[in-house]
């Protein structure tokens, strides 16, 4: 332990940026689900024949029941926050300067919760419970960004 | 079922930075301690399980490229991604296979030299979360609130658990970060994503730690006092965040239940003497606490508050400090085990807890907000 040897020598320290290209491909159920996103401002679920419940974002099978999943079905753009994290620091991945919010949301007519970011102008009004609405993305790419955030339900 | 045994434990001195060490040569550090501590040579391990992380090394195949230093070369190796705890349950099944005598079991990692927050964010889907920038700590504070919320848990009753676990981290000389602190201070630390606070969060340490598994036959040709494997099972919940309870651990609790019916044990908190479980965050501690049977659901506070938990308590948690005195990520659960066994064998010095201890818990996990954990029942017998 310690710095001992560098009395007489040098620590070299070797700087890299890994960078790797990936074309990651949705499938059929994440991308219709990201381009009802995007071209109708629409959130989809999909429902689980064995447990009923409405999974959201919409995927292909049920975890839980380990069947496929059936129907479609649109949820609010609309729920409640059933916890959430005011973030007090920036980190190189996060999509927006702190001081913000993110809440897991229980969209109505889903039975996931929804994770996305919260913003308000005072963050220390966030309340698990808040009544909580979407704020679409002007430019819709087809990603979970073209929700650009969740703000509270005003009255 | 045939038994198996921890014979040998080592580990390096954890810090902010080893700059001494590459990652390989650390790894050596622990392998020659825990062969030292077995009292056998290279020669009498027969395989070799390697626990890393491809992302936090900055490199794919991270396992093969800490083989040397795990006296790999001419032998049978395969690894784990994920926590150290994980690692030792292969370990413990190669031997007990009967295709094995003896594994060697590594972990490790160097958090000093990369970004937390990059490489945990890549922990989620790519397609459908990732973007969000959601990173260990903020996620982690999402199952904080949704845990105090649902019970009632106050910010100062999880400070205690920093206060703890970082008292008690300044009598092991192994950890990283001793500090003596008090609830206030908890309190007052810079908020980092709410409620979670500077010294409510571990700190990232570089580290490694090996262990040596032997078969019953094996472990008692080489050990006098050999810490049998009495219990082991481990679960797993959902992926998504929102898929999942956040306010419980369904995955751990189903864990214990299955350790503790291995190594059949009726009450958990009368027949344990020590517990050594992941405390990356403060408020895990008094949750996974809830998930093994410590406490009732929702009575984490009250059990942090009433001093059972303390070194000299009836059921002393984290006396080596836990992850708050250090946290070498992959290797912190394969630490746990290594305190546990110090504890079990009475070789815990300043650790020490004031009374015999027959049977240890330990606890590791792996995914974001403890998708997956890992019990272990350790015994003196």
């Amino acid at each position: 332990m310690g710095d001992y040897w560098t009395t007489d020598t040098e620590s070299i320290v070797l700087n890299s940026g890994i960078k790797v290209p990936y074309a990651w491909q949705a499938g059929e159920t994440a991308s219709r689900f990201l381009v009802q996103l995007r071209d109708e401002k629409k959130i989809w679920g999909k429902r689980c024949p064995k447990c009923q419940k409405v999974l959201v974002p919409a995927r292909k099978s049920c975890g839980f029941c380990f069947v496929e999943t059936s129907d479609w079905v649109a949820v609010a753009n609309q729920g409640v926050v059933q916890t959430y994290t005011v973030v007090a620091r920036d980190t190189p991945v996060q999509p927006v300067k702190a001081p913000f919010a993110y809440a897991v949301i229980l969209l109505d007519g889903a039975d996931t919760g929804f994770v996305h970011i919260l913003q308000l102008e005072d963050p220390q009004k966030i309340k698990t419970g808040m009544r909580v609405q979407a704020v679409w993305a002007e430019n819709r790419k087809g990603s979970i960004l073209d929700i650009s955030h969740f703000i509270p339900v005003e009255g | 079922m045939d038994k198996a045994a921890i014979v040998g434990v080592g580990q390096t001195k954890h810090a902010a930075r080893r700059k001494e060490v590459s990652y390989g040569e650390m790894v050596y550090e622990a392998v020659i301690a825990a062969l030292e501590d077995a009292g056998i040579g290279m020669d009498d391990i027969d395989n070799v399980i390697t626990t890393s992380n491809d992302f936090w090394d900055g490199r794919t195949i991270s396992c093969m490229a800490t083989s040397d230093a795990s006296g790999v070369p001419g032998k049978n190796t395969s690894c784990v991604e994920g926590d150290g705890t994980f690692g030792a349950f292969y370990g413990m099944t190669r031997v007990l296979s009967g295709s094995y005598d003896t594994t060697l079991v590594t972990a490790y990692s160097k958090g000093s030299e990369g970004v937390s927050p990059i490489i945990s964010n890549a922990a989620f889907d790519p397609i459908l979360s990732r973007e969000l920038g959601l990173d260990m700590v903020s996620a982690c504070a999402l199952q904080a609130r949704s845990y105090m919320d649902r019970y009632g848990i106050t910010e100062e009753e999880i400070a205690q658990v920093s206060v703890k676990n970082h008292g008690n981290a300044l009598h092991n000389p192994n950890a990283h970060m001793g500090l003596d602190l008090t609830v206030e201070d908890v309190m007052q630390s810079r908020q980092v994503a709410s409620p979670l606070k500077l010294y409510d969060i571990s700190p990232i340490s570089d580290g490694a730690c090996a262990i040596v598994i032997a078969n019953e036959k094996r472990a008692k040709q080489i050990s006098n006092q050999p810490v049998w494997l009495n219990g082991v099972s481990f679960c797993a919940d959902a992926y998504s965040l929102g898929d999942r309870d956040l306010f419980e651990c369904q995955a751990l609790e189903k864990a214990a239940r299955g350790a503790y019916k291995m190594a059949g044990i009726q009450d958990p908190t009368k027949e344990i003497d020590i517990a050594e479980i992941y405390d990356a965050f403060s408020y895990q501690e008094l949750l996974w606490s809830e998930g093994l049977g410590f406490c009732e659901k929702g009575a984490g506070g009250k059990l942090v508050t009433s001093g059972a938990t303390a070194k000299d308590g009836s059921l002393p948690i984290n006396p080596s400090g836990g992850l708050m005195g250090a946290h070498p990520v992959i290797a912190a659960g394969l630490i746990r085990m290594v305190e546990a066994v110090y504890q079990l064998r009475g070789e815990a010095g300043e650790t020490q807890v004031n009374k015999q201890v027959n049977t240890a818990l330990v606890q590791g996990l792996n995914g974001v907000c403890g998708q997956s954990h890992c019990v272990w029942i350790l015994g003196r017998d």
